[in-house]
């Protein structure tokens, strides 16, 4: 769920339930390494609800789209730990 | 910065930091007082006016990320993670502890219980017990589902102590005569001291499902067909593939589950459901898992002689090491920087630094080897990044 304003694309708090810090702090490392991103921050309003709130504000570029791409970059960034992973096990037992 | 000639630059700046804020960039320091510098610089724009580039490249990423394994048994593994942020080392432990499925008992049927452990007490720490079945075969079991083998392993559990099978706690003691050891046996039940422990190996998996009868009110017309129990499997769970060969266990057979007194005796059925360490920590798949940064201890002066072997004193798990430089002068050496455990002994007396860099250690117990755990757990981050 996101809110932001119609006029600035470049700015808005996005609402994800039935998360915690587990994703939020990931998301927002890979957020902050983005060069187009001037401000990222996430928090949590209760911690009895499973929801958080993470906010992009971006130089120019819409925030729907770093906020993508920052989760394909973590998401990449899975599959090669994953993969360096298996790689150093199969060294190791061999 | 070193002097370039204006052609050789790259195209795009990847400029050099100065040495000491480039080891502010990847160490946090450990000062005698307290860890300093313990922030991560994140922001990509942050050496900007060094005409350095720190946002994340992935490649660069892919270049520098290495995973090493230090050790690996069936039951725990530790292995070094370089390169990767504390945010995305935190987000696996976090999902290794509370996040990872496996199967644990949920319900379980109690026909008779006469010993002295409460009916709930023993459900709940049958509910702890680890069970060594792989928690992919299965799906997840709602509150509306048919109990069938698709989502449900059942388990039973008939014991009763009887006089003839004593097992004494204690340790047997060689008696010349058995005579006196059999009145003594005798004796010991009567004084309720002898008790029967019940281990987990006494758990028996029926793989065609719950054996208790349903309660209905027309059972007595159903005698032509198959009586209905608590679980409706349609088909034995032995006949499956994965466990015709491999029969479903407990992961350590000789847990105490309770202990029986003469005369007292159990019998109970219990259900074995997926689920996941965030409703409740018996679906958590690990003993623990932990992550911590590799600690670097870097001498800032030569230390030598009675200072050396003093150093080398002080430190409590060994890090330091004497290096015999000619003529008899001795010289301190860091020797074991991952046994260090940051106590800060050695700070205590003279000038020299801990640093500490990144690492991770990962120990896991439970059905499931560790480093398949590790992968799952990798996928789960994935998965919730697709939603």
């Amino acid at each position: 769920m996101e809110l932001g304003s119609v006029q600035d694309q470049s700015a808005s708090t996005f609402s994800l339930t039935d998360e915690d810090h587990t994703l939020a702090n990931s998301l927002r490392f890979t957020l902050n390494q983005d060069p187009r991103v001037t401000f990222c921050g996430y928090s949590i309003p209760h911690p009895s609800d499973a929801r958080v709130n993470i906010r992009v504000q971006t130089t120019g570029d819409p925030a729907s789209e770093v906020f993508k791409d920052s989760c394909q970059d973590l998401m990449l960034i899975c599959q090669h730990v994953r993969s360096t992973f298996d790689h150093a096990v199969t060294n190791f037992k061999n | 910065m070193a002097k370039v000639p204006i052609w050789d630059l790259p195209d795009v700046p990847t400029g050099e930091l100065p040495p000491h804020i480039q080891l502010q960039r990847t160490r946090v320091f450990c000062k005698s007082d307290a860890p300093t510098n313990t922030e991560n610089i994140q922001y990509s724009g942050a050496y900007a006016s060094m005409g350095v580039d720190n946002s994340l490249r992935l490649d660069q990423f892919r270049s520098n990320f290495k995973v090493e394994v230090m050790r690996l048994n069936e039951d725990d593994m530790e292995f070094d993670m370089i390169g990767i942020d504390p945010s995305i080392a935190n987000a696996f432990r976090r999902i290794l502890i509370a996040e990872l499925p496996t199967m644990a008992i949920e319900k379980v049927l109690i026909a008779n219980n006469t010993s002295v452990i409460q009916d709930e007490v023993l459900a709940h720490r049958l509910g702890l017990i680890p069970i060594k079945v792989d928690p992919r075969l299965f799906d997840y079991m709602s509150e509306n589902d048919v109990p069938n083998e698709k989502n449900t392993i059942v388990f039973k559990l008939h014991v009763r102590c009887e006089r003839g099978d004593a097992r004494l706690t204690e340790k047997r003691r060689l008696t010349v005569v058995v005579l006196i050891f059999n009145w003594l046996t005798e004796w010991y039940f009567k004084m309720g001291m002898a008790c029967h422990a019940v281990t987990s190996d006494e758990l028996k998996w029926l793989p065609n499902g719950s054996e208790f009868l349903l309660a209905t009110e027309n059972s007595a017309s159903n005698s032509t067909s198959k009586p209905k129990t608590y679980t409706s499997f349609s088909c034995s769970q032995d006949s499956l593939p994965q466990f015709s060969k491999n029969p479903i266990t407990l992961k350590h057979p000789d847990i105490i589950i309770a202990k029986l007194g003469l005369g007292q005796e159990i019998e109970l059925e219990a259900h074995v459901v997926k689920g996941m360490g965030k409703t409740h920590a018996k679906w958590s798949p690990v003993a623990t898992a932990w992550y911590r940064m590799l600690p670097e201890a870097v001498l800032l002066q030569e230390i030598q002689d009675e200072k050396a072997t003093e150093l080398v004193q002080k430190c409590p798990t060994k890090v330091f090491d004497i290096e015999d430089v000619g003529k008899g002068k001795k010289r301190a050496t860091v020797g074991r920087p991952r046994d260090c455990t940051l106590c800060r002994e050695c700070i205590r007396g003279e000038g020299w630094e801990n640093y500490v860099a990144l690492r991770l250690t990962i120990e896991s117990t439970g059905a499931l080897p560790p480093e398949v755990l590790f992968t799952e757990a990798v996928k789960i981050l994935e998965d919730k990044c697709e939603r």
